[in-house]
Formats: structure tokens, sequence, C-alpha cells
């Protein structure tokens, strides 16, 4: 086919005209493929710009820090055995690992639900013991008044740092620091407020109490030893995995496990972290991505119907085509070419009402701003053009294969 | 009489078809030969064969039997491609429904054939106002076909069958819609085209329309029972000339 292009472009210019004659049914012959692909944007955009928020928070934490968290087996949770870190494992690491600084404990109080009151006004927050070192591993800092410190750690101060949506949240009027508040009955000094740091998938992330690790400890009291996480700095990133291999071999010694039983913890960096999360997003686009592509193969479908309609319509034309010199590749082709023009233009609809409503929906729900990636567009374009000639391909034969004189017969 | 050039033979022609379990011959021993600049009117009852010896003609469909020589070649052996582009470059289509394609223009209408051997646009739209303006619709080329009257539709389904510049022109009861006095006007063009040396080709039933050829073909039952030179015509054309 030495005048392919030729062909190619002459189909494209009937194709176009036919395409624009009947320009109403056009639209809604497209629409499968608008609201496929229009889908398919919107949620990439929305997922896309969330995971470049999520990559710049765990920025901050920098790559040099280890958590080390209680991890129940599988099996072990069937049996009803819970993974636990104690703080002798906490403090068994910070005495006897080397290289490593910033050891903090971190310790969910009060349940998930727990109660903070100021004045008559109440309200659920997350709350969190943990020692003065956590401001620096999560750069939490400060906005007004200081974190606390070693001294009222050790000494077991009342005394607490609040996340900025709490001063809302329990109507705190004036300069908060110094006032006192209630937290499961128990009554805190506020020494400090911590920077904002805004929402997240609608999750308020200004939203906790931080008190000293042993004033919790103390208010606990000893009935039942709590569940702790630890964080911790390496101090040079090449010993990483000699740290965190001492780490694990103190804990497994510590609990002990048999040689061949699994790790009731779990050891991540933030990095592995970050990767955790990637895969996480990963496999939801890979799922919504499923989901829209039925949608794009109903619209396929969708197209071909109108396609066959449109060729039985035609027939008399294929007939008159025929009878001057068409032949049955150059029908074939024109309907193709129809088709997969059809696709396009609805892939290029699609494309920006997606953006739009991915916009749209990141405004609304204060997600970070939606980002469309190129990968993302010419999947969507490949994948119209795709159901284009996968759906076109019917039609197309059957106006190709037509006789002409029956079809310039047809009445 | 004209150069006796042959532009078509046909040798024992046949074309069968199966009707349920009986089978029958459309057209049988059909042997006829057409020369440069011929006009002829083949004619019949209907059911005679006109519009299965025409769609051969045409190169629209095979013979059951026979050898149906184009200016020499045997296309009854040719496929369906080969078939095509001897339909494009060989045969201009005349249809008494006009068969234009419907959302085009006339002047697109004319270009359409010129596609099919990959003409570049300019050379197509010259050589399409060429056309159109020969059957005298140079002011109405960019009508679509609604907004054409019934002869001017048909002029534009001329000039289309004229813009390739075909070796037979085949015309399908052109007159069959058209009212009296345009029937003149279409007519008094295919005497114009053959004195311009064309070879025309008409299927009909319209006696007058007949008396108007050269050569007059009959068929009846699917075979061919008279071919005679047209006296009238003759005596016509002198008056004109």
């Amino acid at each position: 086919m030495a005048n392919l292009s030729f062909k190619i472009i002459e189909g494209t210019r009937s194709a176009g005209q036919s395409i624009f004659a009947h320009g109403f049914r056009s639209f809604l012959t497209t629409l499968g493929i608008i609201i496929g692909v229009a889908s398919v944007i919107a949620v990439v955009s929305v997922v896309q710009g969330f995971s470049a928020s999520i990559s710049q928070q765990f920025d901050g934490m920098g790559t040099n820090v280890i958590n080390i968290e209680p991890y129940t087996p599988r099996k072990a949770r069937l049996q009803g055995v819970t993974a636990k870190i104690s703080y002798d494992d906490f403090l068994e690491i910070k005495h006897q690992v080397k290289g490593i600084s910033n050891v903090t404990p971190t310790v969910r109080v009060f349940g998930p639900n727990a109660v903070a009151a100021y004045r008559g006004q109440s309200t659920s927050t997350m709350v969190i013991g943990t020692a003065s070192t956590y401001q620096k591993l999560y750069t939490v800092y400060p906005d007004f008044g200081r974190f606390f410190n070693l001294s009222d750690d050790k000494s077991r101060r009342r005394v607490a740092v609040l996340g900025p949506s709490i001063i809302n949240k329990l109507d705190i009027k004036g300069d908060p620091i110094g006032q006192h508040l209630s937290v499961s009955g128990e009554w805190f000094k506020v020494i400090g407020i911590a920077e904002k740091r805004g929402k997240l998938f609608g999750f308020d992330q200004d939203d906790f109490i931080l008190l000293p690790y042993s004033t919790t400890r103390a208010l606990l009291g000893g009935a039942e030893e709590p569940n702790i996480s630890i964080s911790l700095q390496v101090d040079d990133m090449n010993n990483i995995s000699q740290v965190k291999q001492h780490i694990k071999n103190l804990l497994r010694r510590n609990h002990k496990l048999a040689k061949d039983a699994a790790d009731d913890f779990k050891i991540a960096t933030a990095d592995q972290m970050l990767d955790t999360f990637n895969q996480i997003i990963g496999s939801t686009t890979v799922v919504l991505g499923g989901i829209v592509g039925i949608s794009l193969l109903v619209g396929g479908i969708g197209i071909m119907n109108i396609m066959l309609v449109s060729v039985t319509e035609r027939t008399r034309e294929i007939g008159i085509q025929k009878a001057l010199g068409a032949t049955r590749f150059d029908i074939l082709l024109q309907f193709l070419i129809e088709a997969v023009f059809l696709c396009l233009l609805g892939g290029l609809i699609g494309l920006l009402l997606g953006f739009g409503a991915g916009s749209l929906i990141s405004v609304a729900t204060d997600l970070p701003p939606a980002a469309v990636p190129m990968w993302a567009v010419l999947l969507s374009f490949g994948f119209s053009a795709g159901i284009g000639l996968l759906f076109g391909i019917i039609p197309a034969a059957k106006a190709a294969n037509l006789d002409p004189i029956d079809a310039l017969r047809y009445e | 009489m004209s150069s006796q050039k042959t532009v078509i033979e046909l040798r024992d022609i046949a074309k069968h078809y199966m009707m349920g379990s009986e089978g029958f011959y459309a057209l049988n021993q059909i042997d006829l030969d057409i020369h440069l600049n011929d006009y002829i009117a083949i004619v019949g009852s209907s059911g005679s064969g006109k519009s299965t010896l025409m769609n051969l003609l045409g190169c629209l469909d095979y013979p059951s039997d026979g050898e149906y020589r184009l200016k020499g070649t045997n296309v009854a052996t040719l496929d369906e491609n080969s078939l095509a582009d001897i339909r494009n470059r060989e045969i201009g289509f005349i249809f008494q429904n006009f068969n234009l394609l419907p959302r085009a223009s006339a002047l697109q209408n004319v270009m359409q054939p010129l596609v099919y051997r990959g003409m570049p646009l300019a050379e197509r739209k010259k050589r399409a106002l060429d056309a159109l303006t020969m059957v005298g619709l140079k002011d109405r080329v960019g009508h679509v076909p609604n907004q054409l009257s019934g002869g001017q539709r048909q002029r534009v389904a001329i000039a289309r069958a004229l813009v390739t510049k075909p070796a037979i022109l085949l015309a399908d009861e052109p007159t069959g819609n058209l009212d009296s006095s345009t029937t003149i006007e279409i007519m008094a063009l295919f005497d114009q085209l053959h004195r311009d040396g064309q070879t025309l080709i008409i299927v009909t039933h319209e006696q007058e329309i007949a008396d108007r050829c050269r050569r007059v073909i009959t068929l009846r039952d699917g075979r061919l029972i008279d071919d005679f030179m047209n006296p009238l015509s003759e005596e016509q054309e002198g008056a004109n000339g």
C-alpha cells in the first residue's frame, strides 16, 4: 500500500464529515468513552496528587528514621496472642544499640477516643505519650510555647503539647499557653502548640495531644504495661542494615522467640514505609483502572452498536462508493477511521472533563491539587484508539463485505 | 459508421442463479461486441436480463460462464480489487435514482471517484470543476443533492461518471425519475457526449429513449434476440448536424 497515508488522510476527512454531520448522535455514541476516560483521569489525577503530597510528607521525616512496631503474625493472632513491645525493649535498644540517637517511645493512651475537656467543652482526640525527642524525629516543632523536655519527662510533669485543631475544637480563647485542660479526667497544663500541618484525605493531622511518656505511664498505673512503638534515628545511613539486624537480634532474644518463630515486631524505615505506601497507591490505581477499563469496554460496545446501525443506514452509499471504484480495503479503512476518530474525540473530551472533575474534587475535599501524569493521558488516548479499532472492525468488515449490487438496490 | 475499434467483447456469456432448489439463467448465450463511440440502447421487458447484463458490463458482477473482454482484458477472471480498479477507470455509472452521496456537495460527489485512484485534492477539484462546467452546473458546485432539482442531480451524476474519462458510460434508466422536458435535456446531453466520441450504453424501457440511440439491443428471457442499427437516429443526427 504505497498510498496508505493518502487513504488515511482521505478517510479521516470523510470520517470527520460523517461524524459532524450527525453531531448529536456522534456525541451520544461516544458518551461511554467520554465517561470512561473522564473517570480514569479524575481518579488518577486525585490519586497522583495525593501520592505526591504523601511523598513530600515522608521527605520531612528523613530517610534515616527507623520505626519499630509490634506485629502479631496471623497464626498467633488466631491463637489470641498479641505481640508487644515493652518499655524494657525500648531501654535495651536505647542503651545497647550503637550509632543511633533520638530513640523515642510512643504510646497511644486512653484508647482511640480519648476525651479532652476545657471549660464545659469536650472533644475526642488522639492522645500520644512520647519523649522530648519526638519533635526531632517527626519535625513537630511548637509554633507557640515549647515542647516538653527531658526534665518534664523525668519528673512526670502534667504538661501537654496540643495540635492546633484542639484549640478550635475546645474553643480555647486567648493565649492557650499556661491554661489547663483535662484529658480523660486528668489535668494538664498546655505548654506548646504544634505547627499546623493541614488535612490529608479528610484526615485532620492537627488533631492530637502529646504528653510526656513517663507521665502517661504514671497515669496508667502498673496494671498493664502499655504496648509501645519505638522510633529512632540512625546516625550513619551506611550502618542502617547493621542497626536493623542488631535491633532484630535484641528483640528476638528479649521476646524469647524460638529459632524458627516469626518476628513479633516490624522494623521499618521511612523508605520502606514510602515503598509500602506507593504499593498501596499502585494497587489502588490498578483496581480503579480495571473498573474504568470495564466502563470503556462497555463504551466500546456502544460504539460498535451504533457503527453497525450506521453501516446498515449507509448501505446504499457503500454500494455507490463501490460502483465508483472503492475497494473493500477503502471501505474498511473508512469505517475503521470513523470509529477510531469517534473514540479519540471522546477521549479528548473525557480528558478535559476528567481533569476538571479531578480539580473540583481536590478543591472540595481538601485534597492536594490534582495532577495528570503524561502516561495517563497517553494511556487514555491509546486505549480509546484501541477500543475504536477493536469495536470498529466488525462494522467495518460488514461494510467492506457488502455486495455492490445488493447495496445499490438497498432501500 | 463509427470506427470499428472494439471496446467490449462478450462471448457466450451466461449468468445462472439458484432460486431455492431450481436454477435459472438470467442471461444465456450472450455474444456482443461494443465498439468505440457506440450509442447503444438495451431494451427489453422487466425480467429480460437487462439489469443483469448491465451489472456484468459494469464489472459489478461475475458471469457464471463465458468471456468478457474489456479493452482486451478478460475481466471475468479478475479478482475483486482489480474489478474495483476497472470500475474506477473504465466505467462511468449513471443510475435511475441518481445515487449521489447525500451529505456531500456536488463538487465532492464528482471528486469522489478520483479519491480511489489516489489523486491529490487540487487536481481532483480542477477535474471535477471541469466536469461540472461541462454539464452546465458551474454555479451549483457547493450544493448538496437535496438542494438540487432532479435534472440537476442527474447532471451531477453524469459529471461524476465522466470525470474519470471512462471507456464506457453505463446508464440504467437515466431518465426514469425525470419529467419529459428534463428527459429531453438529459438526452441532448447524451447526444452531445456521443458526438464528442464517448461510448454510451443506456438501459431503458422507454421507446423514445431507445429511438435516439444508434444501436438498439433487445433482450428477452435472458437471450439477445435483436441487435440493429437505428435508422431513426441516423435521420435525427443528420437533422441535428
